[in-house]
């Protein structure tokens, strides 16, 4: 194929629609595959699965451990893989590093606990900037890392995706692991923000 | 393949909150591009290394040089990169791609919009 295929301007639902329906003919895909897995990444894959993942090593020290140890095999515990998921890394914040996550390349993303990844992950403004001025951005989402505090970012890959282990916001110690996961989201995972204690979130 | 996938709470309370959930895809041919390429990828069909090969250089490409006018779409990008494998397997080719589109385009009013109980509606080959 040349680059002048799919020129600016070209209706690409209908360029969807046309590939997709080649495939079907050929037998090479069926529509109701294809949008079990839209419905798989769209509602049942998704930040819950690792907010559940988080709330688990908050009240597990063993599944931490492992978690630590080895991210794909303690996640895949819980039930969550998926065909891009298969390495793992749990990156764990703390008092003195803040982890956050960012692919410069495309956008490779733990889809089995994180689903599809958001807008501004896919940003080449964010790809860029957080690698060359990550305060400044972590800043920009409201989030304060003290200059005694590590900053670490991380460039995933197609070998390597991560996920971060937030820190468990204080005030919490009597929270049920359903209540804990529920104040865990998707950018507490990719390390751009902290996890809200409590009524903190409208 | 929907085997290692467990049934998830979506409500109540094991559920975390939704606004959480941005919209994922800004339209919905940007689903059907992604729900193509991972049944194909379940299937067999697409190596998901090759395909993603293709997409970073789409990507790496249209950051070198962004077409005047043209905003960033991270699905264009998918499916360039999707059309441009199965076009060099000679799986579909390009040409077969643009007649196809070209047909789909010139339906009539109403028969532009996809509906799930008449997909492939005027194309049935079985």
């Amino acid at each position: 194929m040349t680059s002048e295929a799919l020129e600016p301007g070209l209706d690409l639902p209908t360029r969807t629609e046309a590939l997709e329906s080649l495939l079907v003919e050929r037998g090479l895909a069926d529509a109701k595959t294809i949008e079990t897995f839209i419905g798989i990444y769209e509602t049942q894959v998704g930040p819950m699965n690792g907010a559940k993942v988080v709330a688990r090593a908050w009240t597990d020290p063993d599944y931490r451990a492992r978690l630590l140890a080895d991210g794909t095999a303690a996640i895949a515990e819980l039930g969550f893989k998926g065909p891009q998921g298969e390495h793992i890394v749990v990156l764990e914040n703390t008092p003195q590093v803040h982890h956050v996550v960012v692919c410069t390349l495309c956008s490779c993303y733990p889809w089995p606990v994180l689903g599809l990844p958001p807008a501004w992950y896919k940003d080449s403004a964010y790809r860029s900037r957080v690698v060359r001025e990550p305060r400044a951005v972590l800043a920009e989402w409201g989030t304060e890392v003290g200059a005694e505090v590590q900053v670490r970012v991380h460039d995933s890959s197609s070998e390597v995706r991560y996920l971060v282990l937030p820190e468990r916001p204080a005030g919490t110690e009597d929270l049920s692991e359903e209540e804990l996961a529920a104040l865990v989201t998707r950018d507490n995972m990719v390390g751009v923000t902290k996890v809200a204690p409590p009524g903190a979130r409208s | 393949m929907t085997a290692v996938l467990p049934e998830l709470d979506i409500d109540g309370p094991a559920a975390p909150p939704r606004s959480n959930g941005e919209l994922v895809f800004a339209e919905p041919w940007e689903g059907r591009a992604f729900g193509l390429v991972m049944a194909l990828v379940d299937r067999g069909v697409l190596a998901y290394d090759a395909f993603r090969d293709a997409l970073i250089a789409r990507i790496a490409a249209w950051e070198a040089a962004p077409p005047p006018g043209e905003c960033w779409s991270y699905y264009r990008c998918w499916l360039q990169a999707l059309e441009e494998v199965l076009d060099q397997q000679a799986l579909v080719v390009t040409g077969d791609v643009d007649a196809r589109a070209a047909t789909l385009a010139a339906r009539p009013p109403g028969h532009d919009h996809r509906h799930h109980d008449h997909h492939g509606d005027g194309l049935h080959h079985h």
